[in-house]
């Protein structure tokens, strides 16, 4: 299952690979990072088919997750693109913006990664 | 007679024994009574009671010669008394003159009564130019008088109007240290709302390494949990040990740096709220310029969560060091910043079709000035606008939100702070640009 995550911080990338390690090295996920959502935006054309569920952070300079989440909602109608936002404002506006462009789920910084883990799960199945 | 003579000399004035004129008669009551008794021949002691009198007049004259009119008086009857006294005595006992002598004392009387009555009307007149004189000196007496009363007078008001003066300069003087007071307090209270500001930015820019260094630790203690797992099983697989120990240092370096960050931050922010020291230390330019394009944006994101823009940084590689203020020139960075970030929200609000709000932030070298440009793609301001915005407590902002200090304060930062200069230019609906320029050395 592949898993693109989307955040301005590049040590998300060695965070996720050693969270998700057992996982990354079982093959049951693997991962790619983009740290802005134009960069996303960039990924996805080239590989749009292959990423199943997006993990995108809201707050970045440039294009924002949940402008990016209105893109890829826009432009990858098909298959549909599992999006997941993560914010560190766990606010109400962001929330219901979220879920009205079509987020299928919303988690709060500090990510829990036990939980993030079992909606990744419930996500695949 | 004697009363004349007293009017004219105004003798109760001017002589002390005034009163014993009063009896001139006495004597001649007496001669009465002794021709009477003695049967002495009369014309003699009428001529002598005569002469008497006119002596005693003379004396008083000659008591009063220091008045004027009284020495032309003495004057006057000076020939009629030597007349008559030389009548007397050349009259002898008998009473009689020779003919001769007598048209000669006869002769020399009509002179001398001419001469007396003359005299006389001079010294009226002179009596009368005295008067004259005397009244035009209490004329003017009076006029002195009522001059000085006026100067008291006005000796008064003047420090009546020099104490309510002195009392006034008093008032402005309190009033001026309680203005400077509260300019101080503006300051550093313009200083504390933009540490207001500030806060929300820094908490999530400590947010962020604290959740990293959270994250690397916890995962590190599941690494070590698995090494220690790995080796106690009876076949090893070493290539997976050796990665386990050089990710758990990895991650060890990487606690270290996101601990750095998030001290660096709380340092800054101390800076910030701090007196300024004064103290020019050598500063990187473009450091300072990212730490606060930083802080600004996810200061102004905390507050408003919709709020999105894009940074457009182009920091000049190489820049030279520059004697700063550190916590002061941030202070102006962030006040520019913010400013840039108020600017496209407002446009944006507009919700102009296509808009994309963009703050751009640039360094430069321009011979031995280090330039910084803030440059928002906003409403622009207008000429007039343009015109105030570094004057202290001028704000557009609606009345709470802005102290209007802020462009003030960073105005006097880099001119008298650093030396350097702060200028705008501007165009309605296109763009705002604000330049900072600072001497290298």
């Amino acid at each position: 299952m592949q898993i693109l995550v989307v955040d301005d911080e590049t040590d998300v990338r060695d965070l996720f690979q050693q969270r998700f390690r057992r996982e990354i090295r079982s093959g049951e996920m693997s991962f790619s990072f983009a740290f802005s959502g134009e960069e996303a935006m960039t990924y996805l054309r080239d590989h749009h088919s292959e990423v199943l569920i997006i993990l995108s952070d809201i707050n970045m300079p440039g294009m924002s997750g949940l402008e990016l989440l209105g893109h890829v909602k826009k432009e990858f109608e098909m298959p549909p693109t599992t999006m997941v936002m993560i914010t560190a404002y766990g606010d109400d506006e962001s929330y219901r913006q979220a879920m009205a462009l079509g987020a299928n789920d919303f988690l709060t910084k500090p990510v829990d990664f036990a939980v993030l883990k079992e909606k990744l799960a419930q996500l695949i199945s | 007679m004697v009363r004349g003579l007293r009017r004219f000399l105004d003798l109760p004035a001017r002589l002390a024994w005034n009163n014993i004129l009063n009896y001139i008669w006495v004597p001649s009551i007496a001669l009465a009574f002794a021709a009477w008794v003695f049967k002495l021949r009369v014309p003699v002691l009428v001529d002598g009671y005569w002469l008497f009198v006119l002596l005693t007049v003379a004396a008083v004259l000659v008591a009063l010669r220091d008045y004027r009119p009284a020495r032309t008086l003495l004057l006057a009857l000076a020939p009629f008394l030597l007349n008559k006294l030389l009548e007397f005595i050349l009259a002898g006992a008998d009473g009689r003159l020779t003919t001769r002598l007598d048209q000669l004392v006869d002769s020399t009387q009509g002179f001398a009564i001419t001469w007396l009555i003359a005299f006389i009307i001079i010294a009226r007149s002179q009596k009368k130019g005295l008067e004259k004189e005397r009244l035009q000196r209490e004329e003017e007496e009076r006029a002195k008088r009522l001059i000085e009363a006026q100067n008291v007078e006005l000796e008064r008001l003047v420090l009546e109007r020099t104490a309510a003066l002195t009392l006034q300069a008093e008032e402005l003087r309190a009033a001026l240290t309680e203005l400077r007071t509260t300019q101080a307090q503006l300051v550093q209270s313009e200083k504390m709302a933009s540490l207001g500001e500030l806060t929300a930015g820094i908490a999530h820019e400590i947010q962020n390494p604290l959740n990293f260094v959270n994250n690397f630790a916890d995962v590190s203690v599941e690494m070590l949990t698995e090494l220690s797992e790995e080796q106690a099983r009876p076949i090893r697989d070493p290539d997976l040990e050796a990665e386990l120990l050089a990710d758990i240092a990895q991650n060890l370096q990487k606690i270290h740096h996101h601990g750095q960050r998030a001290a660096s931050i709380v340092k800054g922010m101390l800076e910030h709220s701090r007196a300024s020291t004064g103290e020019r230390q050598p500063t990187n330019l473009n450091h300072l310029a990212d730490e606060y394009l930083r802080l600004a944006y996810q200061g102004l994101r905390a507050k408003d969560k919709t709020f999105n823009a894009t940074l457009n940084t182009d920091f000049a590689p190489d820049l030279p060091l520059v004697p700063a203020i550190g916590p002061d020139l941030g202070r102006v960075l962030l006040n520019l910043f913010g400013n840039a970030f108020y600017a496209v929200r407002q446009r944006q609000l507009r919700g102009e079709a296509g808009y994309a709000p963009t703050v751009a932030v640039s360094t430069h070298q321009r011979g031995d000035q280090l330039e910084i440009r803030v440059r928002d793609n906003g409403s622009g301001i207008p000429e007039a606008v343009r015109q105030k915005i570094f004057q202290p407590f001028f704000t557009t902002k609606p009345s709470g939100e802005g102290t209007g200090l802020g462009l003030s304060l960073s105005y006097d930062i880099v001119t008298q702070g650093h030396g350097g200069t702060l200028t705008v230019s501007s165009e309605e609906g296109s763009f705002t640009e604000f330049l900072i320029s600072l001497p290298v050395k």
